[in-house]
């Protein structure tokens, strides 16, 4: 099941111009504010008109059809439930209006967002998490072919996101429709995203896997360097004998990290971001850093900037480091070059480490 | 005659207020909610227009109001032949009545659904949207229950209004005990004879029974929306 995006629109002085293509899984949105984000996911809904292009799901075009018959669902920045209905109210009038029958059943929905004791409360009644967490089940109700989540995280504190984030994760691997998700913030995107496309002034300038994207050096103007990094799947292994800490193995080695609470044989994703690696032309020895990987430079990208991006590969995983041009000089950095890279096992934010 | 028996033609007057308030409210709501939602929703050349025209009824003196109504709806009136053909006559008859009320309540019934209609989040209207509710249901199940109290004001306040109604009304359809006699034409009819004042004093207690009593059961209803 997939998402075809070729499309044109302009409104008052602003121009959108999309081409993406979103198979199933999350594909994330990313750019910073004003650069269509939300136009986009609108005229994928039908609440924007497309001014030429095509709009197509599971190979059927839908361009030319009102909102109400494209079958996309829509997570609002705000939860938008019905004040005269309770949340069993909301949940029934999505089953109600939607053509179809949804995927996943009534009570599918409820055990995975986690429902069963809001039912009989008044929307007014519920936490900003939780009305969030209602919308979202009312969305999937629906029957939709795809879903687009327009910053479903923003209005909520950052503790209430990370008790948010686990029922995406969740959605995202029980679902087989594709998913947009615009977002500004690079954790939830390292945490969510199977794919990216990345939003320049109204444009989908790169797109591509999240591993592709994250560590392409040519996605860093549009990422912004604090966005920039790695982000690695693996699994779980024994906690590390001498030291104790939880350990993770992926395509390449292994990576010591703090505080893992997820069990043995678990699959999880961290993001190490392009400034918390140090590289090393040797060996180092005498380190307090737990991590270091042996690696070979793949590409070399100095941008306006002060810093020098530089992508290496540890076995089929490619990592970006940065570093300040002054010392990718004096260090006669070069490709194909062999060298060593430092990573503190602190510096990966327990609350960034996702399934 | 005990000042409390109530005369046969009072009683009459009293019975056709009611029927003709409860027609009047009844006809007009429907048309209210349509030209509140096309004031209050949409955008077009003449909006001012129909907006000065269905308020035009609260600011014409009441008589003109009857007397233009006549114009149009009497036998000789333009629609007249038409409404003959019919086999419907509106002046001096009480459906004629229920008519001249309806055309005074509608500004006030328009207003209060308008103000309703325009407290309702289009959000949440958009929402619904792409949950697959077409345009039609969005109003059935979203717009129509948000606005059920705005609703329900407009429709007592324009009863309450219809129920008091009466310049327009005498110069529509006069003063016919029985016929067209309602209870404020029928307070101004025993006005004129002198010595009435147990009559008078009766009616009017009448009139501020059905006044309060409409005001008391908005106002239950009001709360009774509230806690939902």
């Amino acid at each position: 099941m997939s998402l075809d995006l070729d499309f044109h629109l302009t409104r008052g002085g602003f121009s959108l111009q999309v081409q993406v293509t979103a198979p199933a899984g999350v594909t994330v949105i990313f750019g910073p504010s004003g650069s269509g984000k939300t136009t986009f996911l609108r005229a994928v809904a039908g609440l924007e008109q497309v001014d030429r292009g095509k709009i197509v799901i599971e190979g059927s075009d839908i361009t030319e059809r009102p909102a109400y018959r494209r079958a996309v669902g829509y997570l609002f920045q705000e939860p938008r439930l019905m004040p005269h209905l309770t949340v069993l109210g909301n949940l029934k009038f999505a089953q109600k209006m939607g053509r179809q029958v949804a995927r996943q059943s009534f009570d599918e929905v409820i055990a995975l967002l986690e429902l069963g004791d809001l039912l009989n409360r008044t929307p007014f009644a519920l936490s900003g998490g939780e009305a969030q967490r209602v919308a979202l089940g009312r969305a999937l109700l629906s029957a939709p072919k795809c879903l687009c989540l327009d910053e479903p995280l923003s209005a909520l504190d950052q503790g209430l996101k990370h008790r948010i984030l686990p029922y995406l994760e969740r959605l995202r691997d029980r679902t087989e429709i594709p998913i947009l998700y615009v977002t500004h913030d690079p954790a939830e995107m390292a945490r969510l995203a199977d794919h990216i496309v990345l939003m320049q002034a109204g444009r989908s300038v790169l797109s591509g896997p999240v591993e592709a994207i994250l560590s392409d050096p040519a996605a860093v103007p549009y990422l912004g360097v604090r966005a920039a990094g790695t982000v690695i799947s693996g699994q779980v292994m024994a906690p590390d004998p001498t030291t104790g800490l939880a350990v993770m193995g992926f395509d390449g080695g292994r990576l010591i990290l703090p505080e893992l609470s997820q069990s043995k044989g678990r699959h999880i994703r961290i993001r190490i971001p392009a400034q918390d690696i140090v590289l090393a032309r040797e060996k180092p020895k005498g380190l307090s850093a737990l991590n270091v990987f042996e690696g070979t430079i793949t590409q070399l990208h100095a941008g306006q900037g002060p810093g020098v991006m530089v992508q290496f590969k540890t076995g089929k995983t490619l990592f970006l480091a940065r570093v300040t041009q002054y010392s990718a000089q004096n260090m006669g950095l070069a490709l194909g070059q062999t060298i060593f890279a430092i990573v503190k096992a602190t510096a990966f934010d327990p609350a960034g480490i996702g399934t | 005659m005990s000042w409390f028996a109530v005369s046969p033609v009072e009683l009459d007057a009293l019975r056709l207020s009611l029927w003709v308030a409860l027609v009047a409210v009844a006809l007009s709501l429907p048309l209210a909610v349509a030209v509140a939602y096309v004031l209050a929703r949409c955008r077009f050349w003449g909006h001012g227009l129909l907006n000065a025209l269905v308020h035009l009824p609260l600011v014409l003196p009441p008589v003109v109001t009857g007397y233009l109504l006549l114009v149009v709806f009497g036998r000789k009136g333009t629609l007249g032949p038409a409404l003959d053909a019919l086999g419907l006559q509106l002046a001096f008859t009480s459906a004629g009545a229920a008519l001249a009320a309806a055309v005074m309540a509608f500004p006030l019934i328009v207003r209060a659904i308008r103000l309703a209609l325009e407290a309702v989040d289009p959000r949440l209207e958009e929402a619904a949207g792409t949950l697959g509710a077409s345009p039609f249901k969005v109003f059935a199940f979203v717009t129509l229950p948000l606005i059920l109290p705005g609703l329900i004001a407009g429709a007592v306040v324009g009863f309450a209004k219809a129920l008091g109604e009466f310049g327009a009304t005498i110069t529509f359809v006069s003063n016919i005990p029985g016929e067209t006699q309602t209870l404020a034409s029928a307070i101004y009819a025993v006005l004129q004879v002198p010595g009435q004042e147990a009559a008078v004093g009766r009616m009017i207690a009448l009139s501020l029974i059905l006044s309060f009593g409409a005001l008391m059961l908005s106002e239950i209803l009001a709360r009774k929306m509230v806690r939902r």
